[in-house]
Formats: C-alpha cells, sequence, structure tokens
C-alpha cells in the first residue's frame, strides 16, 4: 500500500529531482498514514533516499537499462508497482519521466495528472493543484481512479529532509524490449541542464551577437547556473536549440531566473513564469519583462553583466 | 504511408485567462482560438511527408463543432481530410481512447501530435494513445524521418539530444524543431477555398470514460511591482536576492 516513488539517476548518481520527489512522496505518504518505496534504476549508492523519507528502496540493477528508455522503464516501475501494491504513484516531471509517465499511467490503467505542485490537498478524492495555461493558471484537478499518478513539477515542492532507515532490497523485473531504440546521445555532461537548475541565466538579442555569450557563461559559472536563450537567438543560430526557453521551447521552473536584453514577449514569459524570483536588465524601461519580473536594472547588459559578475564574486568570496 | 496528426483547438497564446461558472470552465469570451503550436509543426512536417514521400495526411480533434474553424485552418494548409470526434474533450485519457480508435479504424501508420497543449498543458495524449494503440512512442521529437517502415527521430532530452531509431506504426509527440518557426504556413486564398471543399467528417464519441475531473481553476496572485536597482548599485541587487529573495 505504500506510496511508489520512481526516483531518476543519470550516471548511477541521484538527480535533484529524484530527491525532490522522494520528498513529495513522503509528504503524501504521511497524509495516508503509509511508507515511501522508491525504484532505483542502476544507481551507485542509495541510502541518500532515506533522508528525504524513503523507507524502502527497490534497486533496480540491469545493463539493459543503461540508457533511458520510456517503455522498458514504464514496464520495470509497473512491476514495482504491482509487487509493493502501490496505489499512488510520483514520478517528476524531467524529460524522461514526462516521456514515461502516459506510458505508465496506461499500463497501470491509473488516472496521471501532470506539473502538479502541491501536495494533495485532499487524498479521497485525490485532489492536486497543477499548472494550466502555461503557468497563467492553476487547475484543481480529482484523480478518480484506484491507482493514481502524479507527476510533480520541477523545483514546486523542494526538497524536504526526512530522515528514515532506509532498506535496500534488490529487485530483478523483467525488462521489456522496446521498439525504440536509442543510436546516439549528444548533451554536454558538464553543464547544469535547464530542468535540473536552481539558477537560469538567459540572454536575448540585446546581447547583439553570439560572440558574447563569454560574459552569459560567465555569470551562470559563477552562480552554479545554467544557460538559457529567448527563441529569437535560437532561431538565430546563436544558442543551440536546447538552450531555447518559452512556450514553444523548454519550461523554466527555477529558484531565480535572470533575463539579460530580453524584452519579455508573452509567449517568452509564458514558459519562465514557473520561476519564483525574476531579474531583468534591459535598457530599454518600457521593455514588458519588467512587469513581470521582481527585480529590475535599467541598462546596458556590456557594463552591467561584468560588473554584476564581479560583485557575486566577492558575494561568493565572503560568504564562502 | 498514412498519417493522421492530431489538432488541439487552443486559445491563442496573448489571450486573457479568465475563468467563468464559479472557476470552474474556461472564459471563451472574447478569445481567438488556433492550431495548438505544437500540433502546427507537426502538421508542417506531414506536408512534407505528403508532398515528396505521397503520404495521405488526415487531421483530428476531439471536441464540439466549435472547433471546426481550427480543423478548417489545418485543411486549407493542406491536409487531405479532417475528423472530428463529437465529444466534449474532458481528460488526457478519454481523448487517447477516442484517438485510439480513430487511429485504429483509419489504419494510420503515423501519428502526428503535439508534446503537450498550450492551454491544459497535460503532455499525456500522444504517449497514452501509443500504448492503447501498441505502437512505438517519441515524444519531444525535433526530427523525423521515415523510410518505408523504418524511421528514424530526435528527440529533446535535458541539456541536449537524443537519436533513434524505431519503426511504424508509430506515435510522435513533436515540437518545434520538427519543422522551423519559417516553415510555417499560413493558408493562401487557394487553400481556404480548397479547404471548404474537403471532407470534414463527424464521427459519434466512442463515449470513453474518463479518469480525473477538473474540480475548479484558481490564477496566481497578482505580482508586486518590480522593485528597480541603479545599474550603479549591484550591491544592493546582491543584498536583494540574498537576504530578501533568499535565492543566492
Amino acid at each position: 500500500m505504500s506510496v511508489l516513488v520512481y526516483t531518476e539517476s543519470e550516471n548511477g548518481k541521484f538527480k535533484k529531482t529524484a530527491l525532490e520527489v522522494a520528498s513529495y512522496a513522503k509528504a503524501v505518504a504521511d497524509q495516508l498514514g503509509t511508507t515511501v518505496t522508491a525504484v532505483a534504476v542502476n544507481a551507485n549508492d542509495t541510502s541518500e533516499l532515506g533522508k528525504y523519507g524513503v523507507d524502502k528502496i527497490l534497486n533496480v540493477s540491469n545493463s539493459g537499462l543503461d540508457k533511458f528508455n520510456a517503455k522498458s522503464y514504464a514496464s520495470v516501475i509497473k512491476q514495482a508497482v504491482e509487487k509493493e501494491g502501490a496505489k499512488v504513484v510520483i514520478v517528476s516531471q524531467t524529460a524522461d519521466s514526462k516521456y514515461l509517465a502516459p506510458v505508465l499511467a496506461v499500463g497501470l490503467n491509473a488516472g496521471y495528472a501532470s506539473n502538479v505542485v502541491e501536495a494533495p490537498s485532499s487524498t479521497a478524492p485525490f485532489t492536486v493543484k497543477r499548472t494550466a495555461f502555461t503557468n497563467k493558471a492553476f487547475n484543481i484537478t480529482a484523480i478518480n481512479t484506484d491507482v493514481k499518478v502524479v507527476g510533480v513539477s520541477n523545483n514546486a515542492f523542494g526538497l524536504v529532509e526526512n530522515e528514515a532507515s532506509a532498506t535496500t532490497e534488490d529487485f530483478a523485473p523483467t525488462v521489456e524490449e522496446s521498439g525504440v531504440i536509442v543510436q546516439s546521445v549528444d548533451k554536454a555532461t558538464d553543464k547544469v541542464t535547464i530542468a535540473d537548475a536552481e539558477i537560469v541565466v538567459s540572454a536575448g538579442r540585446g546581447l547583439k551577437g553570439p560572440e558574447n555569450w563569454g560574459m552569459v557563461e560567465e555569470l551562470a559559472e559563477v552562480l552554479g547556473a545554467a544557460t538559457a536563450c529567448s527563441k529569437p537567438v535560437s532561431d538565430l543560430g546563436w544558442r543551440p536549440h536546447s538552450e531555447h526557453v518559452g512556450q514553444t521551447g523548454k519550461p523554466v521552473a527555477s529558484n531565480l531566473y535572470i533575463a539579460i536584453g530580453i524584452s519579455g514577449a508573452i509567449q517568452h514569459l509564458a514558459g519562465i513564469n514557473a520561476s519564483k524570483v525574476k531579474v531583468v536588465v534591459n535598457t530599454d524601461p518600457e521593455a514588458p519583462f519588467f512587469k513581470a519580473a521582481d527585480y529590475g536594472v535599467v541598462g546596458d547588459a556590456f557594463e552591467v553583466i561584468p560588473a554584476l559578475i564581479e560583485k557575486l564574486k566577492a558575494f561568493k568570496a565572503a560568504n564562502a | 504511408m498514412k498519417v493522421l496528426v492530431c489538432i488541439s483547438h487552443v486559445p491563442d497564446t496573448t489571450s486573457k485567462i479568465n475563468f467563468t461558472d464559479g472557476d470552474s470552465k474556461f472564459d471563451t469570451n472574447g478569445v481567438q482560438f488556433v492550431i495548438n503550436p505544437n500540433d502546427e509543426f507537426g502538421l508542417t512536417r506531414a506536408m512534407w511527408f505528403k508532398e515528396k514521400q505521397g503520404a495521405s495526411v488526415d487531421v483530428v480533434n476531439v471536441g464540439g463543432a466549435e472547433t471546426e474553424p481550427t480543423l478548417r485552418k489545418a485543411l486549407a494548409i493542406g491536409a487531405d481530410n479532417a475528423i472530428r470526434v463529437n465529444a466534449e474533450a474532458k481528460d488526457g485519457f478519454q481523448v487517447a481512447k477516442e484517438l485510439a480508435k480513430v487511429v485504429q479504424d483509419g489504419g494510420y501508420d503515423l501519428v502526428i501530435a503535439g508534446r503537450e497543449s498550450i492551454d491544459y498543458n497535460g503532455g499525456m495524449v500522444p504517449g497514452m494513445l501509443s500504448e492503447l494503440t501498441g505502437a512505438n512512442f517519441v515524444t519531444n521529437c525535433i526530427s523525423l524521418e521515415v523510410e518505408g517502415t523504418n524511421a528514424t527521430a530526435t528527440r529533446e532530452i535535458d541539456g541536449g539530444k537524443e537519436t533513434v531509431t524505431t519503426s511504424l506504426p508509430l506515435v510522435i509527440a513533436g515540437q518545434k524543431g520538427l519543422v522551423e518557426e519559417s516553415d510555417l504556413r499560413i493558408p493562401n486564398m487557394r487553400g481556404i477555398m480548397m479547404a471548404r471543399k474537403k471532407p470534414l467528417n463527424v464521427v459519434e464519441a466512442a463515449n470513453a470514460e474518463t479518469e480525473t475531473t477538473s474540480v475548479k481553476f484558481e490564477k496566481p496572485a497578482p505580482k508586486g511591482a518590480v522593485t528597480l536597482v541603479d545599474a550603479d548599485n549591484l550591491d544592493q541587487l546582491v543584498n536583494l536576492l540574498h537576504n530578501e529573495a533568499k535565492v543566492i
């Protein structure tokens, strides 16, 4: 009956979102008066999960699961759900978890609510709050099925420590063959991804050309942030499409979003609105972004950003 | 190759988002509806399959009669036939089940949907549809080539991309990248005239069940005014971010 959570890892290490969904699962389990069971696939050290309230870990080690595959992973999680008799299944909203969740939901005959931002307001009926209209509204949704799948938005619930003495059990599910075969993965492994980042530094056409991104990268490095860009910038080929954030690009839900030389078109704001604190740097005080931002600097990015980098370095040094 | 493109009928991005009936329904008053942007990238890619590879392209929507202008627009862009499943779209599972019936009845090889609709943002219909019809599935799809029954697709992942090979029958959830924005087509007069004569078949719903219920909507609390910091006083910005916002 325990709450089951899929804790995603990469190169054997849990993603931050995994710890966040574990925290969420613990909150749901407390409401239901039950325990939390996590499914981990090819993770090196599962003990970290105990800190976030996980009581039991089903540890799957299988070289057939080295590369993520939605169908195979969904089938692994389904077998774990059945083994545990779980009624509530929690996943994150990373690209991979969003990929597998609908497949898993059909397999379990479960209702699925995506983009959930808070712990359930009620467990009978099971009612959650999710974002809709691209962050311009919330939809309160009840899941009516016996088994429920909840997709928790990244960086919405946060990390909540709840020391539990997690026990680890080896779990060897059948790995279902998939008709989709990964041929190659093209990914910068040394960079913070937009999905995982607590801080995102984003720049637009105001930077005038791709050769000026050095200061954006440097600001991101000082802050431990991911870099992103506006749509025109990726359309112009100044930055890769994978950095494009906004309605047709990647959604951002970071703690801090810094927009440099981005005017704030409605399509851009729709994609980044879920970020908690927004800072804008723009020469034009009439730029729409100032209406959406919490903090603003009217000024030339070529002066403001290098100066801000120096200030932040001094701040880091003083607070180290 | 028989291609089916799923078309969501969504409010234009610039629409004011308001609710009626005790915040239970989206207020369509004064709202202009469009083809969901993610679906439009897919539809444009489908046109390429039609023109270069001789594919047939149908479009489908699950909704009431009010969605027909959006289907007509898809016909004006170049789809051959439109299908409207006559049912109010209530949740992702119900829509996926209705679409599964259309896919099975029509014997489609390739189904192209959007990664999510920009209204409810569920992001679940394509994945559910693939599982219900036993098709392969690639989401966040940014490129797609089909040769015979083999397909090569690129999926956007967190921080990069991944190339996969798969085969028909296939469901993809597309997005920008499948074609570029500059490739999108604005229907011309000839297309609009032709679209009026193309078949738009209304099929009765299979009365699929829902699994979730929309209880109500809420709007985010209004945001306070921006705090402006002088460009010569960035220490203040660092201070505010550290002490007030507590994000660094």
